[in-house]
């Protein structure tokens, strides 16, 4: 089997980065395989790459899920383990309950969005594959994850789409 | 005028890293400085602990005092953060980008210092725990019928998720540092940056789950200092705390000192690191006019609080406003609390040229939480030193020089902090710099040039 590589292009302009994933696509590479990498936020579909797709809307729905259960069992089971009778009113008292339960709701929710957040992102990330410093100065790179016997054909379409410089890893 | 000037990204790197790919000349005489005084501080702190509350001027029938007063007062200055970050993120406004992360950061320390005074006023820290649900072989349990218990949930909630909000922000900014650093301090950022790449589902992450984080702390900002009101509003028993409006009054109050607290911090930023291009007039412009809502809103509340107690006739409830607005020393200090929280800041702010002026909007700031800690001792203390019935110690009650040492030492550890935090990460945030500049351009409408900021459709 052949051996991973990382082919990364370096940019300067978004049009020619953006030159270079049309070529990738052309030349056959899967989509998730190559990937543009910037120091700033662009704009959506800017080099007409793979619109990614998330989960995260769900990770605070269960967070709040979890939280308010644990809430509801830890203020519940607190006043039921040491009972405070006053005035002939209920043991449980529901709207003191409630500050904390909705304390508790939204830190897990938060919590839970926070994972979901760096789990959706991809990180951490151990294996970063081919990358350059620059790309937090302003330049944008281009990298493609491929077999080396593939690694030639990706050099090849990044620099006639006029990459500055290819790297490999 | 457009104050924005087009800059790029290696330019921005370099000023907006200057105080953590180098050491600013005056930062190690600053924090060593201030490091002095955190440690005579926690000193002060420990003395007081093994001798007890008695070190203090707190007495029959005043029970909180200047830690109490200092608590509530730092918890209002960390409503800054989700204020500032959450709200003009949500509403997506340019001028916030170099605004965020400093709020954020006030937060997280305000809160830091704030939930230390209530474990140093109970007196026995080394019993705090008794506030957890784990004391297993007693048998006791957490009352969560009381506010006291409310409170280290509400803060306890409002900290970790502020915490975890600012080091998701910093993740993009982690990758860059990461990358302009070399031996141990890579290694650290690397660690910290998670292998941040930059690629288009990273951002849109960064993107999608700002906002989202952004409004889920929103409620939890709004509950935090409700809870801490609730800690007097719900006492029947002393006059000027058992109100409904505590909620809303304190929240409002505590954004108006949260967002001043802001302003002090961005005008020593900008003195400090020189990031005269980041931090523009234009920005305290802008925090000026929310202030001027906001305090407006404020001294509203702080009105409608001495109607009800007059309108409602109860002789308790007057007595007290009576001591507050007419009585040697309260009145003089009603007097500056009024002048300093809103009269004169607000009146300097109505003009343009003060609020384009950093000297002056840094000392306005100032002034105006001199006047929101008064607010607070008003609160706190008037309605405990008020000669009630059936309470015979009517002594006056007078901090000690350690509840002012104690006090002043918040301070000092609140800006070390901040400054230990600001030798080691950005406190503005450079990729939203760098966006900013991606998504701005020059139009051109007849004859003038108008500058504009795109914004992707949602």
């Amino acid at each position: 089997m052949a051996d991973k590589k990382s082919v990364l292009g370096l940019f300067q302009d978004p049009d020619r980065a953006a030159d270079a994933m049309d070529g990738l696509k052309e030349a056959g590479f899967e989509l998730g395989t190559f990937d543009v990498l910037t120091g700033t936020p662009y704009p959506e579909g800017a080099f007409g790459e793979y619109v990614p797709q998330h989960r995260l809307f769900r990770f605070p729905a269960f967070g709040a899920i979890i939280g308010f259960t644990l809430a509801v069992v830890f203020t519940a089971a607190t006043q039921l383990a040491y009972p405070v009778i006053s005035g002939g009113k209920p043991v449980l008292a529901l709207f003191a309950m409630l500050v904390i339960v909705y304390e508790l709701t939204m830190l897990s929710a938060v919590v839970a969005t926070v994972v979901g957040i760096i789990f959706e992102s991809r990180l951490p990330n151990l294996n970063p594959g081919a990358y350059d410093t620059r790309i937090t100065e302003g330049w944008i790179g281009v990298v493609v994850s491929t077999t080396s016997d593939k690694a030639g054909s990706a050099e090849h379409v990044l620099k006639r789409a006029g990459a500055l410089e290819v790297k490999m890893a | 005028m457009q104050q924005r000037r087009v800059i790029d990204q290696v330019h921005t790197n370099r000023v907006l890293l200057n105080g953590q790919l180098a050491t600013p000349k005056w930062w190690l005489p600053t924090v060593t400085l201030l490091g002095l005084f955190v440690v005579v501080g926690w000193v002060l702190i420990g003395f007081m602990l093994n001798k007890g509350l008695g070190v203090t001027g707190l007495n029959r029938p005043v029970f909180w005092g200047v830690m109490i007063v200092t608590f509530v007062f730092w918890v209002g200055i960390s409503h800054a953060g989700i204020m500032i970050s959450a709200i003009l993120r949500l509403t997506q406004a340019e001028w916030r980008r170099p605004v965020t992360r400093t709020a954020e950061l006030l937060t997280v320390c305000s809160l830091l210092t704030a939930l230390l005074f209530p474990a140093m006023q109970d007196g026995r820290v080394w019993r705090d725990y008794w506030m957890m649900p784990m004391d297993w072989a007693r048998g006791v349990w957490p009352n969560p019928r009381s506010p006291l218990i409310w409170d280290p949930f509400a803060i306890g909630t409002y900290l970790t998720g502020a915490t975890l909000f600012l080091y998701v922000a910093l993740l993009p900014d982690l990758g860059n540092l990461r990358d302009r650093t070399k031996g141990v301090m890579h290694v650290f950022y690397s660690v910290l940056a998670l292998g941040w790449r930059g690629n288009p589902r990273q951002w849109k992450l960064q993107t999608v789950g700002g906002i989202l984080l952004s409004a889920l702390m929103l409620p939890i900002f709004v509950s935090v200092h409700s809870v801490v009101s609730w800690d007097f509003a719900v006492t029947p028993g002393v006059e000027g705390w058992h109100s409904t409006i505590f909620a809303p009054y304190f929240v409002i109050g505590a954004v108006h000192s949260g967002v001043s607290a802001v302003v002090t911090v961005m005008a020593l930023m900008r003195w400090l690191w020189k990031w005269d291009d980041f931090i523009r007039p234009e920005h305290f412009d802008a925090l000026a006019r929310l202030l001027i809502v906001v305090a407006t809103g404020w001294l509203g509340f702080t009105f409608l609080e001495l109607i009800f107690a007059v309108y409602s006739q109860e002789g308790q409830e007057v007595a007290l406003r009576e001591m507050q607005i007419f009585t040697w020393p309260w009145n003089a200090w009603f007097i500056v609390f009024l002048l300093t929280g809103y009269f004169i800041p607000v009146g300097m702010w109505l003009f343009k040229s003060v609020r384009n002026n950093i000297a002056l909007m840094f000392w306005t700031s100032i002034l105006v939480n001199v006047g929101m800690w008064l607010e607070r001792y008003f609160i706190v203390v008037g309605g405990l030193s008020r000669k009630t019935p059936l309470v015979n110690s009517w002594a006056t009650y007078r901090p000690s020089a350690y509840e002012w040492a104690i006090m002043a030492w918040s301070f000092a550890w609140v800006s070390f902090l901040l400054l230990l935090f600001a030798r080691f990460f950005p406190l503005v945030p450079l990729f939203e710099q760098k966006e900013s500049q991606t998504f701005s351009a020059e139009i051109k409408i007849g004859r003038a040039r108008v500058p504009a900021v795109l914004r992707e459709q949602e």
